[in-house]
């Protein structure tokens, strides 16, 4: 193309829309999910319910009712339960581990490749990479929590086979009621994820390479898991961000008992406003030299 | 060229610097700042040079420009805005290579530059894919484009990130040491780019550690010694501002060497067939005019009149690596 034609006619030069600003985010989203990283971590949470599944049913399998916990029963019951029980396997470990990698990398393994200098001369901006950065690690929180929900449905669905639902208050629901129960209690766990998340954001701002982000995240999700459980503890414990994480529980009683659920839902919030403003306060001010 | 104007408190007024800077100063921790007191004008339309050695405070200063680090003292503007303040507006305008190209190695070089564009918020996605195409053709990677970026030769690498540069016209592109790492084969593919790009009236501040660089591509320059600027102008001012060596030629060596020195040469070098030495000049450091007081016709006559047989006479054009040792009295590092 002639310099002429570009300069004088400019054909294709339109205002700037601020739609145009979501178009990072699909890129990010894009690029989070072709990642193989990405894909391994999911890969890898889609084959605990596989495992738990295996597990139940071998233990079970000579047929004998040995009297196992509860859940075991209500598993070979009902596979619908290997969702309830898969997500609850993976909540307090594997899914925050999961997270530390992808949130604690958002920033800082961009400042170790130097690619977040190129993104803030674009100019990204400092606080919409932020909010894409944070949107983006929500929407693994969910798709990680929907993989492991699906899979165990699957795995579920193919051991076990699917039925009427008996809830936790023994009222039994058709089982239409239960998969929706199921996709509650997916969205309640997911939801329980975001002040890892922004616990997470916070720590990759801190640093130049991944890899420390994503050590230190995961970490303090396993401290936090531990001192959650020191008796020592118990004056602290409603604090700490994991203390109410397994009353998704709740959403499998009628009527649902929601005070646990919100109370966590809340002290999620407040670790998501502060490790949020945290991670804005110092990324905004920091001196990006990698 | 008219000189620029030095004051632009209006950067909407032609003619007006492209970057500028007031007192601009960097400091890390205790001991000397990275950059000191820096008063940069860029005028528009020049393909500015950037000249230090390493370690003399240039990215320094680019990352200040570009809004990455914060100034300690002073000030910067680009595009008559000042920085990091307007750099929504401003960056949208400006392409920059800063220390080198960053990308991701498990991206295809194409889908690098569409990440980056999609960075910009007021880069028309409508445009996007014939933009990154325009850009890698422009760079010569369109063959490499679906690569990852993992694979690619450390100078496809700097073209790919001089092709993120390029995504949009710019009015000033800033380029930090473009061609390290480059092949001769390399540099003169960039310095030809450069060279058009200035030509379509981008403005190119361009750093570099290479004097010849410098020297082959720039109208302006700037030199950086230390986090301080020790000059700048126009390339032809800068050499003018070194007092150029004055040369003969001729059989009559030992002749000609007393003729100069009776003459006031100073720093007087005799070689095979050849006498080279310092021109006086009105007072040390200060700008000779050509030849300060001494009219090298006379000294021509004076060589003849004493029967020295002289092949060729004349001045030796001060390149810049005589400014800098001029100014600063050191070598220039140039292996760094
Ligand atoms: N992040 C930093 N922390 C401390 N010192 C730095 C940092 N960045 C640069 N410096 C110092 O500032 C000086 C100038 O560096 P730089 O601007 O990279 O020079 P150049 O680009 O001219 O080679 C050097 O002495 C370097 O050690
Ligand atoms: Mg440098």
């Amino acid at each position: 193309m002639s310099r002429a034609e570009t300069v004088e006619q400019a054909p294709d030069v339109r205002a700037p829309r601020p739609l145009w600003t979501l178009g990072l985010l699909r890129n990010e989203l894009g690029m989070t999910f072709r990642r193989r990283r990405t894909l391994v971590l999911l890969a890898v949470l889609a084959l605990v319910p596989v495992l738990v599944g295996i597990a139940v049913r071998v233990q079970t399998g000579d047929g004998g009712d040995r009297g196992g916990p509860a859940f075991i029963s209500l598993v070979t019951n009902n596979g619908l339960f290997l969702v309830f029980t898969s997500l609850a396997a993976t909540l307090p470990v594997f899914l925050p581990m999961a997270l530390g990698v992808v949130a604690g990398d958002a920033i800082a393994g961009e400042a170790g490749a130097g690619t977040l200098r190129y993104l803030l001369v674009a100019p990204a901006g400092r606080t919409r990479l932020l909010l894409v950065k944070y949107t983006g690690t929500l929407v693994f929180c969910l798709v990680a929590t929907l993989v492991v929900a699906a899979s165990a449905l699957v795995v579920g669905a193919l051991l076990f086979g699917l039925g009427e639902v008996t809830l936790l208050s023994g009222t039994t629901v058709p089982l239409a009621e239960g998969l929706l129960r199921a996709l509650a209690v997916a969205g309640v766990v997911a939801l329980s994820l975001i002040g890892v998340a922004a616990l997470g954001l916070f720590v990759s701002t801190l640093t130049g390479s991944g890899i420390a982000a994503m050590a230190m995240t995961v970490g303090v999700v396993i401290t936090f898991q531990i001192l959650n459980t020191l008796p020592q503890l118990h004056a602290v414990q409603p604090y700490l961000f994991p203390h109410y994480w397994l009353s998704f529980a709740d959403l499998l009683r009628d009527p649902v008992y929601w005070d646990d659920i919100r109370r966590n839902l809340g002290l999620q919030a407040v670790y998501a406003l502060v490790f949020g403003t945290a991670a804005w306060a110092r990324f905004t001010t920091r001196d990006i030299t990698a | 060229m008219a000189p620029p104007s030095s004051d632009g408190e209006d950067g909407a007024r032609p003619g007006a610097p492209v970057i500028e800077t007031h007192g601009l100063t960097k400091a890390y921790g205790s001991g000397p700042p990275a950059v000191d007191g820096l008063d940069l004008s860029v005028p528009p339309g020049s393909i500015f040079g950037f000249l230090g050695p390493n370690g003399s405070g240039k990215t320094t200063t680019i990352r200040m420009l570009m809004g990455l680090i914060e100034p300690t003292a002073g000030g910067a503007r680009l595009l008559g805005e000042p920085m990091p303040g307007a750099a929504r507006r401003v960056l949208p305008r400006v392409g920059a290579l800063i220390e080198g190209p960053a990308l991701y190695g498990f991206l295809t070089g194409r889908a690098n530059l569409l990440r980056y564009d999609a960075a910009d918020p007021t880069a028309d996605p409508r445009t996007r894919a014939a933009r990154v195409t325009a850009a890698l053709d422009r760079v010569g990677l369109a063959a490499a484009a679906g690569k990852k970026a993992r694979a690619y030769s450390l100078g496809m690498k700097q073209r790919l990130g001089l092709a993120a540069a390029l995504l949009r016209p710019r009015e000033l592109l800033v380029l930090d040491e473009p061609t390290n790492g480059l092949d001769p084969q390399g540099m003169r593919e960039i310095r030809g780019l450069v060279r058009e790009l200035a030509a379509d009236g981008t403005t190119v501040f361009l750093s570099s550690h290479l004097l010849d660089e410098i020297e082959q591509v720039c109208t302006h320059a700037a030199v950086m010694s230390r986090g301080r600027l020790i000059a700048q102008g126009t390339v032809a001012e800068l050499a003018a501002g070194a007092r150029g060596r004055l040369a003969v030629t001729t059989p009559d060596t030992a002749d000609a060497a007393r003729v100069l020195k009776e003459h006031g040469l100073t720093d007087l070098v005799v070689g095979e067939e050849r006498v080279t030495g310092e021109l006086p000049g009105p007072g040390a450091g200060v700008p000779a005019v050509v030849g300060g007081g001494l009219d090298p016709a006379d000294l021509n006559a004076a060589l003849v009149a004493a029967g020295v047989r002289v092949r060729a006479f004349g001045t030796e054009r001060a390149s810049l690596e005589d400014v800098f040792v001029a100014l600063t009295g050191e070598g220039f590092d140039v292996a760094g």
